[in-house]
């Protein structure tokens, strides 16, 4: 027992360890931040091509499917070796040169926003049909009827599903430490292998579970206060 | 040409319309004169909201034309978002936008749709919701009023866009019997102003009342068609006698 306390809290170790593992927490935080902002946008934008009528829109229609396949069956892991390593390789300008971080990002967002697609592609389908028959008749386009009717109705009723998703996406900003980002899982791995204890993971742990708690809590909140509201207007 | 004489606002000739196998209009043809009311009656099924949904577009009809004021609506080539301006529609179940204020909901297509000032959709919206005395529910949410509320917001949204012609699709099937009295009073009033409409309905009496011509629908034919005193005393068609006999058994008349 008390070698394992020496090994995953040890109080001296923990205090040692915690500038190192804050400093690459922090770079989470970012990650976590950059890329959820780049998932919002985008997958909403896949969501309503997917959505898109008629015979024209089907290349783009089906373009979109097959990257939302391609990605929600691929392990990040795996996406992140290819950006991280693959991208500098490849000799375009554009992606050759860039830092860990950003390869980091772009790991994240390219198969965070094939999950969140979905997410809101359920969430546009579960506007009943009436709500976009009564906006086309009263003059609205297709663009419109999507932009001020079906989307904010959608978007609301994903925001639970959504947030949990940012959760997954929060702790799974740890994995792009395989491609050298010097965020808080790597930081830990530093010091447990400097000092051969591993309390450093124990105080990463914290952090991330620190961070999870208030989201998850809030999500339950979300969720119980809709279900109040879907009681008091059923008839 | 209408019955009367006058040139028609609506005029639907020889339309077809098929649900995969189901046949919901065959060969219905329908004149509705500007200014005048006109009522579909029949069975739930026989085809009435099918009709009005083709005159809106919301449906492609697969036989037939439809001419909406001297405007070719089954011509490919128009434009249905234009057509719809004109054309104000209202559905049994409100369809009110629930995520919009009441307010909203009136302004939302003369602000997008007409390019209305926000203030001049406002004051043309507030003035309406006056009218039938909901202006202090503006602020509101449709969920917290009542259904002949919402209805009658629903009916104030199309006419801010200033329709020429409006549907109304069994739009009290949905209410509780004493909140029927205070929609069909204002479809009243806007009969009165001479709004051009159809109107289909199980509300016999007001269909009575507020109609100047009646049609019978049953199984996707006009049955029987003709002034709402004829048709609703001295019904020419069996299959016209039966259906009211039914509806006078069940106290709808």
């Amino acid at each position: 027992m008390h070698q394992v306390i020496t090994t995953f809290l040890s109080p001296h170790d923990f205090r040692v360890a915690l500038p190192n593992v804050w400093a690459g927490f922090q770079v989470n935080l970012k990650l976590m931040v950059v890329a959820e902002a780049l998932v919002l946008v985008l997958a909403l934008a896949i969501a309503v091509i997917r959505g898109l009528p008629g015979r024209g829109a089907r290349p783009l229609r089906a373009l979109m499917i097959v990257y939302t396949d391609f990605f929600r069956g691929t392990p990040l892991i795996l996406v992140a070796f290819v950006v991280g390593f693959g991208m500098p390789a490849l000799n375009i300008g554009l992606v050759n040169n860039r830092s860990n971080f950003t390869y980091g990002v772009i790991a994240l967002t390219l198969v965070y926003t094939a999950y969140v697609t979905e997410v809101y592609r359920a969430g546009i389908e579960s506007v009943h049909p009436s709500q976009r028959m009564a906006a086309r008749s009263l003059g609205l386009n297709y663009a419109q009827s999507m932009r001020y009717v079906v989307i904010p109705q959608a978007v609301r009723r994903v925001i639970p599903p959504l947030l949990n998703d940012f959760i997954g996406l929060q702790k799974d900003t740890a994995l792009v430490s395989v491609i050298g980002v010097a965020e808080a899982a790597l930081q830990s791995q530093g010091y447990s292998q400097t000092y051969a204890n591993f309390t450093s993971y124990t105080v990463a742990a914290v952090f991330f579970v620190l961070l999870t708690i208030p989201l998850a809590r809030f999500t339950d909140h979300l969720i119980l206060v809709r279900e109040r509201r879907e009681r008091a207007t059923a008839v | 040409m209408s019955a009367n004489g006058q040139a028609s606002f609506v005029d639907v000739r020889n339309v077809s319309k098929r649900f995969g196998d189901l046949e919901v209009l065959k060969h219905v043809s329908l004149d509705v004169a500007e200014h005048n009311v006109v009522c579909l009656i029949g069975a739930s099924g026989s085809g009435k909201s099918t009709l009005l949904r083709c005159i809106n577009l919301l449906e492609q009809v697969d036989e037939g034309s439809i001419v909406v004021d001297g405007q070719e609506v089954t011509d490919g080539s128009i434009d249905v978002n234009a057509l719809r301006r004109k054309i104000g529609i209202v559905f049994q179940a409100y369809n009110l936008f629930p995520h919009m204020t009441v307010l909203d909901n009136v302004t939302l297509a003369p602000r997008k749709v007409r390019r209305a000032r926000q203030r001049e959709a406002r004051d043309t919206a507030l003035e309406l919701l006056q009218r039938i005395g909901l202006a202090d529910k503006a602020d509101e949410f449709p969920d917290r009023l009542s259904g002949g509320q919402q209805q009658r917001v629903a009916i104030v949204r199309a006419l801010a866009m200033e329709p020429k012609l409006m549907l109304l699709d069994e739009i009290t099937s949905a209410l509780d019997p004493q909140l029927v009295s205070e929609v069909l009073s204002l479809v009243r009033e806007l009969a009165e102003t001479g709004m051009t409409m159809v109107i289909a309905t199980h509300e016999m009496s007001f269909a009575k009342e507020v109609a100047d011509k009646v049609c019978f629908l049953d199984a996707g034919v006009i049955c029987e068609e003709g002034h709402p005193a004829q048709i609703f005393s001295e019904p020419r068609e069996p299959r016209t006698r039966e259906f009211l006999a039914r509806v006078i058994e069940a106290g709808r008349m």
